[in-house]
């Protein structure tokens, strides 16, 4: 039996101390863990936990981020609920592993604290690594903060648990400006953690040896398409699920979470479409500018990075004039991933508004309020002229002098 | 929304300093913020440390700030540091120094003419003196909660003594005492 773990209503936690606070209160059984910066406090203190009584867990340290989810996997498959915690270099020498967990549907949860990729080494929040998960078959949620750091790793149990769903499940935070920014968090009590999260009811688990099963299969040419199409009909089809645990969510505690959030966007003329911290700071422009300028000012926010929220997307936007979409990646030749994946949305409405790119934040370069409010005033001229009147990709807070890339033809 | 900027070398304790801060400030319902430049930075290394504090909840994720306060708890740094940068025309300083207000506004031009709003406290000495070691974050604390008026030094030191819980009663005490002489000591 765990001891007791004393909690205030109110706790000053950083992202990390919140996140790994959701792993203890949601009992997981097993955590195979290779810790690496900015994400190390998270399986360090699931590992305390379990030292010290708190929590009736197994703490499991391999030699990579490859072996780590390797057994997550086992654990996972042995009918477990499991979790573990990666970054940047560690979460690129799982990519590997991160592609058979999702084929094999198993409900692992991932807390990802979002570093830059090497070279040059840097310890620092972007989003490279969250990209380079895009396409993996995992569920991506992002915290904009601790304590949504917090309440959506104890989603994300639900999510990944649920029979409909059985998908692993990432969990995004900012390195540093989230898992190592102290903020005030409202914890849920243990108990009411646990009844929301509620018990692991395994499918398929090889413990089961009534009834034996084979995971990581090999099909050729013959079956491989089929499974990977009902693997991305699986992802598409946790939509409502999501919803529904955030539906739920919102009972218990009062605070609501949408696939798509937007602020302000109303009456927004110009909006900034953004993921992570960066959508709070976008937030606090917005209101200033529109009490100074009179610009109309809005944010729209991806909550659920993957399924990719199509609709919630077209219909966030469909009045907004101009928009600038922010790219924390450097996008190696190309428009920002996201970018384009918004832009793609917005071609298929019937607002068609002016998009442009701003790739910003590499390797923890600061995102101001005064550089957000110069982005909407910008996307206010664009809407003024009727068409983008600079570069359609720009980079925002880069030092040296100006880069950016395309314009609009109009010959 | 009050935001403090602190100064300090890796092991003086800024960190453990800002999230002390915060955790005090919101027992008394406010939201706060307490982060740090570091990353990679080796004992000794400069580093800065940062708090936000307002009434309501705070969706500033930026490092950058117009501190209201800046806190040096490194002597050295007060020289060598740029103490003043994106300061504010109120923007107060409270500065850990053996050296007379006067005598280390002579040594720091960009404080010249900023008098009334300089504050000196010896942290080091206070923190060797009540403590045992140079761990100069608690005393400056001390001389913050009595600067700003944001708490009654009482409501502080209880608070902050439920913060060290998890310590021995030695440190604990040790910290108490620290606070207690900076506060009174601050000029």
């Amino acid at each position: 039996m765990a001891v007791k773990f004393d909690l205030n209503e109110r706790e000053v936690w950083d992202g990390n101390y919140a996140a790994s606070q959701a792993l203890r209160q949601a009992d997981v059984d097993v955590v195979v863990a290779y810790p690496i910066t900015p994400s190390t406090p998270i399986v360090e203190n699931y590992g305390s936990y379990v030292g010290n009584g708190y929590i009736d867990g197994e703490f499991v340290m391999v030699e990579s981020e490859h072996a780590a989810m390797s057994g997550c996997i086992g654990a996972s498959a042995s009918g477990g609920r499991v979790s573990t915690a990666t970054s940047s270099q560690g979460f690129a020498l799982m990519a590997e592993v991160l592609y058979q967990a999702s084929g094999m549907r198993l409900p692992i949860v991932l807390n990802v604290v979002n570093r830059a990729l090497a070279s040059p080494l840097n310890v620092r929040g972007d989003h490279a690594d969250m990209y380079l998960g895009r396409d993996s078959g995992w569920i991506q949620l992002g915290a904009f903060n601790a304590q949504e750091a917090y309440d959506l790793a104890l989603c994300a149990f639900k999510v990944a648990e649920d029979h409909a769903v059985r998908l692993p499940v990432m969990v995004h935070q900012d390195g540093f400006i989230t898992s190592h920014t102290a903020q005030n968090v409202y914890p849920l009590t243990d108990e009411g953690a646990k009844a929301f999260v509620g018990e692991i009811v395994p499918v398929d688990d090889m413990l089961d040896f009534s009834r034996p099963v084979t995971y990581g299969a090999q099909t050729e040419e013959d079956w491989h398409f089929e499974h990977k199409a009902k693997q991305h009909k699986a992802i598409m089809d946790s939509r409502p699920v999501i919803d529904a645990v955030f539906a739920e969510f919102k009972e218990l505690t009062g605070r609501e979470y949408k696939r798509v959030e937007s602020y302000n966007m109303e009456d927004a003329d110009v909006a900034i479409v953004a993921l992570g911290t960066t959508v709070e700071t976008a937030r606090v422009a917005a209101e200033e500018l529109r009490a100074e300028t009179g610009v109309k000012a809005g944010v729209v926010a991806i909550r659920c990075f993957r399924p990719f929220p199509y609709d919630e997307v077209r219909e966030a936007l469909k009045n907004t004039k101009c928009i600038a979409v922010t790219d924390r990646s450097s996008p190696g030749g190309a428009m920002g991933a996201f970018y384009n994946e918004v832009s793609a949305a917005m071609y298929t409405s019937q607002n068609r508004p002016l998009v442009t790119n701003f790739i910003y934040g590499l390797g923890g370069r600061d995102f101001s309020i005064e550089e957000a409010k110069r982005i909407y005033t910008e996307q206010q001229a664009h809407a003024d002229a009727g068409h983008i009147t600079t570069d359609i990709q720009q980079f925002s807070g880069l030092r040296g002098p100006k880069l950016g890339f395309f314009q609009t033809d109009r010959s | 929304m009050t935001e403090i900027r602190w100064h300090s070398r890796a092991g003086q304790g800024a960190v453990s300093g800002a999230k002390g801060l915060g955790d005090v400030v919101a027992t008394t319902g406010k939201e706060v913020q307490a982060f740090a430049l570091y990353g990679s930075a080796k004992r000794g290394a400069a580093l800065r440390a940062y708090n936000r504090i307002s009434d309501e909840q705070i969706f500033n994720h930026a490092k950058f700030m117009n501190p209201d306060y800046v806190l040096v708890i490194d002597p050295a740094l007060a020289f060598t540091d740029n103490i003043e940068v994106n300061e504010k025309e109120e923007t107060k300083y409270i500065i850990t120094t053996h050296l007379s207000k006067e005598e280390l506004i002579t040594g720091i031009p960009a404080l010249a003419g900023k008098e009334d709003r300089v504050y000196t406290v010896d942290c080091v000495q206070i923190s060797l003196d009540t403590i045992g070691r140079s761990i100069p974050n608690a005393p400056m604390l001390g001389a913050f909660v009595k600067i700003s008026g944001m708490f009654e030094l009482d409501y502080f030191l209880e608070n902050m003594g439920k913060a060290l819980s998890k310590f021995p009663q030695k440190i604990i005490d040790g910290n108490m005492a620290a606070i207690t002489r900076a506060y009174n000591e601050v000029k």
